[in-house]
This record gives structure tokens, sequence and C-alpha cells, in this order.
């Protein structure tokens, strides 16, 4: 089995009015329209078994809405998260703290619909995992008072063509005001997936955005080993627009305090901490993060959504750019050799007439 | 001779090429024309039909979410892209298309002319949702 970490994630709001959605243009509007703030994921792998903690902070609007979340493999549990978790990751990789940051409370038709595989409520969200093909998963979304943005059957099937697993998560804002829960608080939401699929899904963040905005996220892992990814972050040859922000061995202090947090009894005693924080136009997302830590150095492009899986052609590696430096550079002092040797035997350019 | 042939078969590429995009005849009905809506876009996006016939349009939605077929000039378009109706039907330019649905509609277009076609849902136009019929 690989070991790898997996998913982080993407959630991505899509809009989902109480009533029904009206049909013409412009009735979601800058005041109507609900956005997601820059979204927080940690996915740590450990055991053949991938821990992933999210938490859905919205922005601005009323009423109720959502996110879907595609999933690398059908949850074991799904539980509301630790509170300092990801609070807890800022701080280590990106000193100094805000004070205080430690104590914020991270409440801070025509075919089937998709098959409902689970469904529990955490605080004022409804979570639902669901399992089926980009069209199921689209209706039963449908079905279920999603507005689902126009980008949305085209990136569905891209995930469900890898993974026909998904989260759907409805939030009423309402209820959480009632809950005390303000604009900008979060819910964490604690996912336990046995699976061996190394992709994070990085898509779907750019879900209903327009080409020109953009994604913006910080995707922590934690893993038994140092990962190797694909697009690789700190290889600035890709512009994948992913920059490799933390990558060290993570702390005691650190692993103690994320064990001592809900739901983290699993954090191993030594592990790898890698932050990748994501900064890029949606229209340029368009690939996921394919991870192994298997210590093959094999990240698969079917995961990572490259071609011939995926809509992008694989990326350039560093390692054939310097091999095809590397060559140049023996080549010119070779070639200039040549040239002299050539030149040397009386090869070279002859003196004109008269000369 | 070479130059001829070469010619012969670019002109016929052409009209091949035109004929993709125009209407079928049906010697007992309206000319039907099906557009598919696939990864929200249309099917094809560009399409020229003679006026004075009957056009009955076959639109096949594709797509798990709902699309709209509203066919119509400049200020038609303007007055749709800040409209509240939540569905449309009752006017044969303004069709509502259920996800994974087809849908039919017949006009007649009285005098030639270029005229877009739009899904006036939310992003929709501004994602591509957009094709444009000549009338010859």
């Amino acid at each position: 089995m690989r070991r790898l970490l997996s998913i982080a994630i993407a959630s991505i709001a899509l809009l989902l009015t109480a009533a029904p959605a009206l049909a013409c243009g412009g009735l979601i509007g800058p005041n109507g329209a609900v956005n997601l703030l820059r979204t927080t994921t940690f996915a740590g792998y450990h055991d053949g078994v991938e821990h992933y903690v999210t938490a859905f902070k919205f922005a601005g609007g009323g009423g109720a809405f959502g996110s879907i979340t595609p999933l690398p493999g059908i949850p074991s549990n799904v539980e509301r998260g630790g509170d300092w978790t990801l609070q807890r990751l800022v701080i280590e990789t990106s000193p100094p703290a805000p004070e205080g940051l430690l104590l914020a409370q991270a409440a801070a038709g025509a075919r089937d619909s998709a098959e409902v595989l689970f469904q529990t409520r955490i605080d004022a969200l409804d979570i639902t995992i669901l399992r089926g093909g980009g069209d199921e998963v689209g209706v039963w979304a449908k079905d279920h008072g999603f507005s689902l943005p126009p980008d949305a059957p085209e990136v569905l099937d891209f995930y469900a063509d890898r993974s026909p697993i998904f989260m759907a998560a409805s939030f009423d804002a309402d209820a959480a005001a009632e809950r005390g829960q303000g604009i900008g608080d979060g819910t964490p939401v604690h996912l336990t997936i046995p699976t061996d699929n190394p992709w994070v899904p990085l898509r779907i963040l750019g879900l209903g955005k327009t080409a020109a905005e953009t994604v913006e996220a910080d995707v922590f892992l934690l893993t038994d080993e140092r990962p190797a990814m694909l697009p690789n972050p700190s290889d600035l040859l890709a512009n994948s627009g992913l920059a490799l922000d933390h990558s060290a061995a993570a702390s005691e202090q650190l692993l103690a305090d994320l064990r001592s947090d809900k739901g983290m009894e699993w954090i191993p005693q030594q592990a790898w901490l890698t932050k990748i924080a994501i900064d890029v136009p949606a229209a340029t997302l368009r690939y996921d993060l394919a991870i192994d830590v298997s210590g093959r150095g094999t990240p698969s492009l079917r995961d990572a959504g490259f071609s011939p899986f995926g809509p992008l052609p694989v990326p350039p590696t560093t390692t054939g750019v310097w091999i095809l430096l590397l060559a140049s550079l023996l080549a010119l002092p070779l070639g200039g050799v040549w040239l002299l040797t050539v030149a040397a035997r009386g090869g070279g350019p002859r003196p004109l007439a008269g000369a | 001779m070479w130059r001829r042939a070469v010619a012969l078969s670019v002109l016929l590429a052409l009209l091949a090429g035109l004929g993709a995009g125009c209407a079928h005849a049906d010697a007992s009905g309206p000319i039907r024309i099906e557009i598919k809506i696939h990864y929200s876009h249309y099917d094809p996006d560009a399409i020229a039909v003679p006026h004075g016939v009957p056009i009955t349009f076959v639109l096949i939605n594709e797509d798990p979410i709902d699309h709209e077929f509203l066919i119509g000039d400049a200020a038609f378009h303007e007055r749709h892209r800040h409209g509240t109706e939540a569905q449309h039907g009752a006017r044969p330019n303004e069709i509502s298309i259920s996800a994974l649905t087809t849908a039919e509609t017949t006009l007649v277009f009285d005098k030639p002319g270029t005229i877009l076609y739009i899904c006036h849902l939310p992003r929709h136009e501004e994602y591509g949702m957009v094709g444009t019929l000549t009338v010859t």
C-alpha cells in the first residue's frame, strides 16, 4: 500500500438559496453572494488512514449556502473537529503568532441522483457523504437546493472519474447566527478516511469563481515521511501557483499540542510537516496535488489530474530542465573544441582569393 | 492541375463546414436544429437559418444543472441580464431547460440579421454560454 498523505481540500461556496433558484441574470449580486474566505485545511496520513480537518468559514450574505468537497475515499467517521488544530498549525508555520490565536474558538432527473452514504449535523452544518458520478452528484445537489455554478458539470466530472465520493455541506447562516457564530467564524469538521489515494483536491477551490478571481488557500500536510508532490510547490519552473511555505520535521511540541486536541489522538510520535500556500488565478488552478510519501518520489500524474487523465499537459520537472541545461553547457565547450579541431585540420573558412 | 484540385478540395471543405452549422430541412415540417448543451456551452454556437421559415430548436441539456435558451436582440438580452423570472417557457424565444432534459421551441425569423442566444442564469453568459444565429 502506498503510504501517502492524502487530501486536503477544497470547499467552494456553492450558492444555495432558500428559495428556488431564479432564472434571470443578476440575481446573485455582490450583496447577496456568500464568499468563502481563505481556506485552511489539514490532512494527516498515518497507518493507512487519512485525517482531514477543515473549517467552513464564510463571509457575507445570509440564509443557507453550502459547499461540495471531493474525497479520496469513503469516510469511516465524520465528526466535529478539534478546537485548535488548524490554528496551532498556522502558529507553527507563520511565526510570530497573533496574540490570542490559541484561545480562539474554532466555532469561530433523467438520471438517478447520487447515493447517500452518510448524513450528520455538526453545529449549523448539515454534512452528507455522497457516492456518484458528476451528473448524479450534480442532480443531488440541485435537488437539495444548491445552485451550482456553470463550471460545476466539468469540475464534478473531473473528480468523479477518479473518486466518486463527495462531501456536501450545507450551512445555514441564520442558524449559525442563532448559535452565536458570527461572519468569519467557522465550524471545524474532521473526516477519518481509510485510503491509499494520494491526491489533494485543489481544482475545486476555483469552482464558481471567474477566471480573474484568485484562489487563496493554505494546505497543511502531516506525513510519516517527507512527501513528494506533483506539481512540486518548490519547483519555480512549474509555475503552478503553489508555494512551499514550510517543510520540516514536526517538533515534539507541535505533535503534543495537536495530539491533545479533540479527535487527534492518532498523531504519531514523529512526523513531517508541510505547508503549501495557494495564491493563483482560478483559471490557472486546473489540477490537484498528488502526494507520495512512500519514499519512491513518484506522485501520480493521474491523481494530479494531468494529461492523459486530465485537461492539462504534464508540467515540466526540475530534473528534466536541469539535465537539458547541463547538456547545453557541456555542448558549448565541446562544440568549440570541435570547431578548433576542424579549423586546425584546414577545414575552416578558406582565405579569400588574393588575401 | 494540382492547384485546381487543391482549390476544389478547399471549396468542398468550406461547404461541408458551413453545412455543419446550418439548419436541416425536413420535408414534413419545420426545419429542426439540435443544440447540445455540455459543460455549460452551446454546441453548435453558431447557426445560420433562412428567414420566414419555421425553425424548431431541439435543446438537449446534457449537464446536471439547469440552463436557458433565450434568443433575441441586444435590448432583449439586456433586459434578461437583470431579470427576475424564475422560469421561462411562456414565450417561444425564452426557454428553460432543466438538468439532463430536452426542450423544444419553434420560431420564425422575419428578416435577415444576426442575433444571439444566451443563457442568463448567473455567470453562465460570462462563462461562455453564448451562441450566434445568422438569419439569411
